[in-house]
């Protein structure tokens, strides 16, 4: 599966989520799809996604979070893993795609791709509900499971490493957060 | 313990009058007092870190969310933190309120830590982040609410400094 159908597939689910994702070529993946105010797109700080969606799903714990995570950026912030499972907010949803590549940073293949399984790490560091999805139909499925079942998940999508051509958008870095900020505002 | 208790106390207290209901923190002996008071305190949200920097992404998530947060941290803390503080924080215009324990100066018996003591403030001054070392019990009610009001009005990170002087009893 290509990442990009992955976010298809499952855009119409991200209405009502306050939703987070790494930088590069998920941003403008989904921004292709069609931004909306409750997209939040974190352009660097590798690995803070997940933190940032923590501190969201914390502090407004009746609001459902959705993160989209990438292997290179979970391995940064391994330690995150446990910290999202030791305060295991219901109302988070952590997907990572995993590409088993740093794409939007040249390619270069990550641990994922020989020896590391995320999800499994997930599961070790405590998370209570974990995922593998290698395909489309798997992903959907597991994506609308944890949706339903407001228990903290790892998703792992295994996806092509493959992405847009170009990772800039004319979506303002500032414009984003504030718009962003302005919707939470009123959930 | 010859960590102060009672100015452990104070900054709380200062803490929780200026409305902060999340504070990240990762354990080290001048923060054991404050790291208590807030697992002790219902109206409080501690989240406990693996690292220093994810603290820096939870306080971006919880003022998004409008909740006011405060990270407690050792100096070399607040050094693993850069990333996040320059390319998180900063890059998104976002509040921080970085509470540090200036570990490493004047007085220190530990060798391991004098060497972040010796950069810490250079660091923070590079960054361009405003800086005000709290050493005087009476005045850090005051400093906090001023460091506070100003990381909100400039939507930036500041910083506060924990001296040995406020933190430690024996000296």
């Amino acid at each position: 599966m290509t990442r990009l159908e992955a976010l298809r597939a499952v855009y119409d689910r991200l209405a009502g989520c306050a939703v987070v994702t790494i930088m590069g070529a998920v941003a403008a993946e989904l921004q292709s799809i069609g931004h909306r105010p409750n997209f939040f797109y974190l352009q660097h700080a590798m690995g803070l996604a997940s933190s940032v969606g923590l501190g969201i799903a914390l502090s407004k714990p009746s609001l459902p979070v959705v993160v989209f995570d990438g292997d290179g950026s979970v391995l940064m912030n391994l330690g995150g893993l446990s910290t999202l499972a030791r305060y295991r907010p219901s109302n988070l949803l952590h997907v990572v795609f995993d590409n088993e590549s740093l794409l939007s940073v040249g390619g270069f293949p990550t641990a994922t791709g020989t020896c590391t399984r995320l999800a499994e790490v997930a599961a070790a560091a405590g998370v209570p509900r974990t995922a593998c999805a290698t395909t489309l139909d798997e992903f959907v499925t597991e994506f609308a499971a944890a949706q339903d079942a407001r228990e903290l998940t790892t998703l792992v999508a295994k996806v092509d490493a493959i992405g847009p051509a170009a990772f800039v958008t004319d979506l303002g870095l500032l414009e984003n957060r504030f718009q962003f900020q302005r919707y939470l505002q009123t959930r | 313990m010859p960590v102060s208790a009672a100015n452990s106390q104070v900054v709380f207290d200062a803490l929780k009058a200026n409305g902060v209901r999340l504070m990240s923190a990762l354990p080290e002996t001048w923060l054991v007092h404050l790291i208590r008071l807030a697992d002790d305190d219902p109206d409080v949200t501690l989240v406990r870190l693996a690292k220093e920097e994810e603290g820096v992404g939870i306080s971006m998530g919880a003022h998004l969310a409008g909740v006011k947060s405060a990270m407690l941290m050792q100096n070399h803390g607040f050094l693993a933190s850069i990333n996040g503080i320059v390319s998180g924080a900063q890059l998104y215009r976002m509040p921080l309120l970085m509470l540090i324990s200036d570990r490493g100066g004047f007085g220190e018996r530990d060798p391991w830590q004098t060497e972040g003591g010796a950069v810490t403030e250079s660091v923070l001054s590079a960054l361009r982040i405003p800086t005000r070392r709290l050493d005087d019990p009476a005045k850090v009610t005051e400093q906090i609410r001023q460091a506070q009001t100003l990381a909100y009005s400039s939507n930036r990170p500041v910083a506060l400094l924990l001296t040995r002087d406020l933190m430690w009893e024996e000296s």
